[in-house]
């Protein structure tokens, strides 16, 4: 055990090796805070649409979750990154591969973020399914249009029971965020992965980056708990599934 | 768009494309039988009233849970050649090879996932099963064994086996440590044959026609024989 190392100026770049680890937190981040707000809101508008009663729109965002969610992240991952370009018509493969700036990092938001929009929409479909059917009868009962029922009836109180499962699924994209190493993204882990290239110190590097994502998930954790509680709906304690 | 598709180069890869599916399917079996077993032990442990027995468990599962699933790879990718050095006493022990490294991993990260299942399993069988059973003069052993696992593994087979799912498109992940599974397969020959559009869609249709079908049959089973509910 000798976690001097990371105090030792680091191979390239001038600094030392806790700057490395740092960069990665950073990137991930990064990665992981852009593909959320990806998933929340590609995820959002999926699953309103799964429960509408309009079959022309319940079945493509049906299709879109069957997609996503049946082939592996890591095959997705490549597929955005290699494949992407080389399928989309010339110009815009062309700007994919020379122009796109940061192209590593770009293609692992959307890749997550896209990915994880789809388990996303699966959450928000429960949550406005667990609302009673009388509410939104009622609401069109009292003149709402479909639109307006959703905006001021189902969707403020289908966000408030699904608080926990999207956090998980928050916590999920954090952890997936690793993923984008494969495409050369220097994040988290793939940073401790180097370091401990440079230096052999593998256990106290692996050990810091494990603390590292433990804690963060921690943080999240604690404070959506404290979110959540504010917002709780009053009868509805513990019914959304986790 | 798909103009210049080398389909040929698919059909060459075929063989050895079985051969990664084959480790894939053979790393999931094993993992998920492990996971299951090890996760029950867990669950088990999480619920006994001893904090000895309980705390434990509780850790290990929410240390697992907060962990990428690569780091796990790379922890004991490290770690099991040490571990088998330090078993055998013998410095320049072979070890077990990089599958073994990887089945480990897989069991351990998907017990803590099997253990969260398996124990709100248990805890949706009604507590006067347990009442029962122990006023029957069951011992603790034969009251779980005979009265409530049974009950509880019925109820979670949907999402046991949807869990496995998972496990089947997580291994793609040993990619990272240059295992040649169905993706590693994939991505050797795109890279031999320069042919990623080709390799990549193909690997990502068989694993969606695998895992929709997969998915579609835990539905079906749930809904023929009123599991899971």
């Amino acid at each position: 055990m000798d976690f001097s190392v990371f105090f030792q100026p680091a191979f390239s770049g001038g600094g030392i090796y806790l700057d490395w680890v740092f960069s990665g937190i950073k990137w991930t981040l990064a990665v992981s805070i852009f593909a959320w707000i990806i998933a929340f809101s590609v995820g959002s508008a999926l699953g309103m649409l799964r429960t509408t009663p309009l079959m022309i729109l319940r079945a493509p965002a049906a299709a879109y979750v069957e997609l996503f969610r049946n082939v592996p992240l890591l095959v997705q991952m490549f597929v955005w990154y290699f494949v992407l370009p080389e399928i989309l018509p010339r110009a815009a493969g062309d700007w994919l591969k020379t122009q796109m700036p940061m192209p590593e990092v770009s293609n692992a938001i959307l890749c997550l973020g896209f990915y994880t929009a789809s388990r996303v929409a699966e959450q928000v479909r429960s949550g406005i399914q667990s609302i009673p059917r009388g509410q939104t009868d009622a609401a069109l009962a009292m003149g709402l249009t479909l639109p307006q029922a959703y905006r001021h009836v189902l969707l403020p109180m289908a966000y408030r029971i699904v608080i926990p499962p999207l956090t998980s699924e928050f916590l999920t994209i954090f952890k997936n965020s690793s993923v984008a190493l494969t495409i050369g993204v220097l994040e988290l882990t793939a940073q401790a992965r180097q370091i401990s290239e440079y230096t052999y110190r593998t256990f106290e590097v692996f050990t810091v980056a494990t603390v590292v994502y433990v804690l963060i998930t921690l943080t999240v954790t604690v404070v959506m708990q404290r979110v959540e509680q504010k917002l709780r709906v009053p009868g509805y304690i513990g019914s959304a599934g986790k | 768009m798909f103009s210049g598709f080398d389909f040929d180069v698919i059909q060459r890869a075929l063989p050895y494309m079985g051969q990664g599916m084959l480790f894939t399917l053979g790393l999931t079996l094993l993992a998920m039988i492990g996971g299951i077993v090890l996760g029950t032990l867990f669950a088990l442990m999480r619920l006994s009233s001893f904090t000895a027995l309980s705390a434990p468990a509780g850790g290990y599962v929410n240390l697992l849970r907060s962990t990428p699933l690569i780091l796990v790879i790379f922890w004991f990718y490290f770690l099991v050649p040490l571990a088998v050095k330090k078993l055998t006493g013998d410095p320049y022990a072979a070890g077990l090879g990089p599958f073994h490294s990887a089945l480990i991993a897989f069991t351990l990260f998907e017990a803590a996932y099997y253990c969260e299942i398996i124990r709100a399993g248990i805890q949706s069988v009604p507590r006067g099963q347990v009442f029962a059973a122990y006023a029957l003069g069951l011992t603790y052993r034969q009251s779980m064994m005979k009265v409530i696992l049974p009950q509880a593994f019925r109820n979670m087979i949907p999402i046991l086996l949807t869990q496995g799912i998972i496990l089947f498109q997580d291994t793609s992940l040993v990619y990272v440590v240059g295992l040649t599974d169905f993706m590693g397969a994939a991505s050797k020959v795109a890279q031999r044959d320069g042919r990623l559009v080709e390799m990549y869609l193909f690997a990502a249709l068989i694993y969606f026609l695998m895992c929709y079908s997969a998915s579609y049959f835990v539905k079906w089973l749930q809904a023929r024989y009123n599991v899971g509910r």
